[in-house]
């Protein structure tokens, strides 16, 4: 083993999991028939990231098409497609599984000190389950009929009317839900059932609070989507009457019970990645968390709360005033739960030791988008100025600061902090202190300009545009290649540590929660002996017994 | 070690409390999942309130009433069945779930009665005599076929699962001192029938 570079040598005590199956077949099928969590986790990455690279190529090609005004790439048609594919590959195939399909399987029963989930059955079938919806989402592209053309929420009545595959996609979206489901019961039973010894509710680490608050969100707010999408299918296929005016039903009813599920939603998306962060900060400043009750029961606010707010996407679709304003009060109400968040993270960095490694940077990167993203929702979640910006490219730009900004950030973020213990080797740190910073420009480049544009007018989802905003978009475009650039660099030092990098020890970053602990990669079934929790989560006075090991 | 601790550290890979609490959790996304339509029944019974008076006149009462004694007695024998074997008697508890799946079958066979005479009147989605009906008419009528059809899924699914446990049963998987398979199954049994004593009502009584 090369030691010269300064990084210790790991002592392999027993085999990882990779070297050991769980069944009795070796090669591929010990990856598909597994139902070890952490292979579960892995392939849900594998799976994860490709849709995430299909949905960001098809970003890249919208962007190209708006380089500049006259809508000669695409037909409008295509563009039409174009976008909804983006949202639908983009919403349902990454964002919503991405960080607890992979991190939440993977360390969630390392964190709580359990062998694995309560059903690891289950939680293989789910895997299929969204691979199966995964492929239906993809079928649905090349069938006569072609690809869906309504928008990632299918607003009724033109997806009844609509000629192309929306029933398929729809389809599609009904069993990723499902398999969405599977997932919340098995973490939420697995977080009451499997808590090692000494692992009280508030010794919990804040990611499994976070997952564990997400997973009631999918197992409470999933349903009233599946049941929506099934309807919108049946009347399609039968013309029963339900939702289309023409046989008397009410389009708006549609976008109630749509934003019922798709307003939680956002929150299945960025409650994990603020667990994430609660993991991070901690640990590159050697200080326990801030707050760490009022985290974790901010947590539980933002769930609760987000299930009552979603009249806020239907302010101009013509419900009562008295509805608009108190959805719009409650809304500003989610803005403190989440600033409780922000401020907890900031006051833990306060006098602590900050050592400014790249799963803090993009942490920081973080907190100044999702910033942006937070505030400006504030903009659209006030009456008067909503009817100014609804349906611009204000509201597209939101929402990518704080999707992408937010949820995608801190995916890239954990995948840099986790990375070390999921493979046993360690990236270079260089290339990813210089990927921060040109993924943060990119980003800016290619968002930003959207604010602008979306004040001054430019609707969303149009494929062409006048001339006056050329400038803006041109920037726009510069920053989409900036961006899926600096993606593609990151998947890069990926693959080369996967396969030259460096030993990493187990515990390159210093952090104190069960995974740093044990071995790098694991071993099968996490601990040789089980964990008895006597510490706090965050308690780094631990790690001088830790190195003593 | 206690049991759980047990379960905790994979000496044993059975946890009967977990597997209940998953089924629960289960059960409750699907009270949600009919909780949507019974939103939309409510939303458009408010909307149309005498259509909705008019239309559930064409229901017959009597099938009804049938289906619901038939199904509440099968959820009784698939309570005795779990109560059979954590006596011990294996044979009592086999013929109680299948009383319950035949009993399943007639609520079938009633059912599909009662759709083929609505057909046979030409009340079926997309015909004739039905789009020419006022708007409420062909919400209620769309409601009623998809909620009823939905729940016809679920007692076919529903027969199945305890198709499956008649045979774990016989082959010695599910026995006295393990029926938690059994158990879970009986509660989504009782879902099914809980969820067709909100559609009776709705559909056939209020009129």
């Amino acid at each position: 083993m090369d030691n010269s570079s300064g990084v210790l040598p790991v002592e392999q005590v027993k085999k990882s999991f990779y070297q050991e199956s769980t069944n009795k077949y070796t090669g591929i099928g010990a990856w598909l028939l597994t139902k070890d969590h952490k292979r579960i986790g892995l392939m849900y990455m594998y799976a994860i990231i490709s849709f995430f690279v299909v949905g960001a190529i098809i970003g890249l090609l919208m962007r190209l098409e708006l380089l500049s005004p006259g809508g000669k790439l695409f037909s409008a048609q295509t563009y039409n497609s174009l976008f909804t594919l983006h949202g639908v590959i983009m919403i349902f195939l990454f964002i919503i599984p991405g960080i607890p399909a992979i991190f939440g399987n993977f360390f969630l029963p390392i964190q709580i000190g359990a062998r694995d989930v309560a059903f690891p059955r289950l939680n293989l079938l789910s895997w299929y389950v969204y691979i199966t919806g995964a492929i239906l989402a993809l079928t649905s592209l090349f069938l006569p009929g072609g690809p869906i053309d309504t928008g990632w929420t299918f607003y009724i009545p033109y997806s009844v009317r609509s000629g192309t595959n929306v029933s398929l996609a729809l389809f599609a979206a009904f069993v990723l839900g499902f398999s969405s489901i599977l997932t919340g019961i098995n973490f939420v039973t697995t977080v009451h059932r499997l808590r090692g010894k000494g692992m009280t509710f508030f010794k919990m680490p804040l990611f499994v609070w976070a997952t564990y608050a997400t997973a009631w969100i999918q197992i409470i707010a999933t349903p009233v989507i599946a049941i929506t999408i099934l309807l919108v299918i049946i009347e399609r296929a039968f013309g029963v009457g339900i939702f289309d005016p023409a046989l008397g039903g009410d389009p708006i009813l549609f976008q109630h019970l749509f934003w019922i599920y798709s307003h939680p939603a956002v929150y299945i998306m960025i409650l994990p990645a603020m667990g994430v962060v609660s993991e991070i900060i901690p640990t590159f400043s050697r200080r326990t968390i801030f707050g760490y009750k009022q985290i974790a029961y901010s947590s539980l606010a933002i769930a609760f709360i987000g299930y009552l707010v979603w009249g806020h996407h239907m302010f101009s679709s013509g419900q009562s005033d008295l509805s608009n304003m108190i959805f719009s009060l409650l809304t500003f109400l989610v803005a403190l739960p989440s600033g409780v968040k922000i401020f907890n993270w900031v006051a833990t960095m306060y006098k602590g030791s900050i050592d400014p490694q790249p799963p803090f940077l993009w942490v920081m990167s973080f907190i100044v988008l999702f910033s942006i993203g937070g505030l400006t929702g504030l903009v659209l979640g006030s009456l008067a100025t909503d009817i100014h910006l609804t349906d611009t490219y204000f509201v597209v730009a939101h929402f990518h600061y704080v999707m992408f900004g937010g949820t995608g950030t801190i995916f890239i973020a954990a995948m840099h902090y986790w990375f070390p213990k999921m493979f046993g080797k360690m990236y270079n740190i260089k290339c990813a202190n210089v990927a921060v910073v040109l993924y943060f420009i990119g980003f800016n480049m290619l968002y930003f300009p959207k604010f602008i544009m979306g004040y001054m007018g430019m609707p969303r989802r149009y494929y062409n545009y006048l001339p006056m905003y050329t400038p803006y978009q041109r920037i726009s475009t510069y920053g989409s290649w900036i961006l899926v650039g600096t993606i593609f660099f990151i998947i890069g030092y990926f693959v080369y540590a996967y396969y030259r990098g460096k030993k990493a020890t187990s515990n390159p970053w210093g952090g104190v929660t069960l995974e740093w602990h044990i071995q790098s990669p694991p071993i099968m079934e996490n601990f040789e002996t089980l964990p008895v929790i006597t510490h706090d989560p965050y308690d780094f006075s631990q790690l001088k017994e830790m190195k003593n090991e | 070690m206690s049991d759980h601790e047990n379960v905790l550290d994979h000496k044993v890979h059975r946890d009967d409390v977990g597997a209940k609490m998953g089924m629960w959790l289960f059960l409750f996304t699907e009270v949600l999942l009919f909780g949507g339509m019974f939103l939309i029944y409510a939303v458009y019974r408010y909307q149309y309130p005498e259509q909705f008076h008019i239309a559930a006149m064409e229901l017959n009462t009597n099938i009804g009433t049938l289906n619901t004694i038939i199904l509440l007695t099968s959820s009784l024998t698939v309570a005795l069945s779990i109560a059979a074997l954590q006596k011990g008697n294996k044979l009592l508890s086999m013929i109680m779930l299948g009383t319950t799946i035949v009993l399943a079958v007639l609520f079938l066979v009633n059912k599909f009665f009662e759709w083929s005479t609505k057909f046979a009147h030409g009340i079926y989605p997309g015909s004739s005599i039905l789009t020419s009906k006022p708007n409420g008419q062909i919400l209620f009528f769309g409601l009623y076929y998809v909620m009823t059809g939905l729940h016809a899924i679920h007692v076919i699914i529903g027969m199945v699962i305890l198709a499956f446990m008649l045979n774990f049963i016989k082959r010695n998987k599910v026995t006295t001192d393990n029926y938690v398979k059994l158990e879970n199954s009986g509660l989504y049994w009782h879902l099914v029938d809980l969820i067709w004593i909100f559609l009776f009502p709705l559909f056939y009584l209020i009129q």
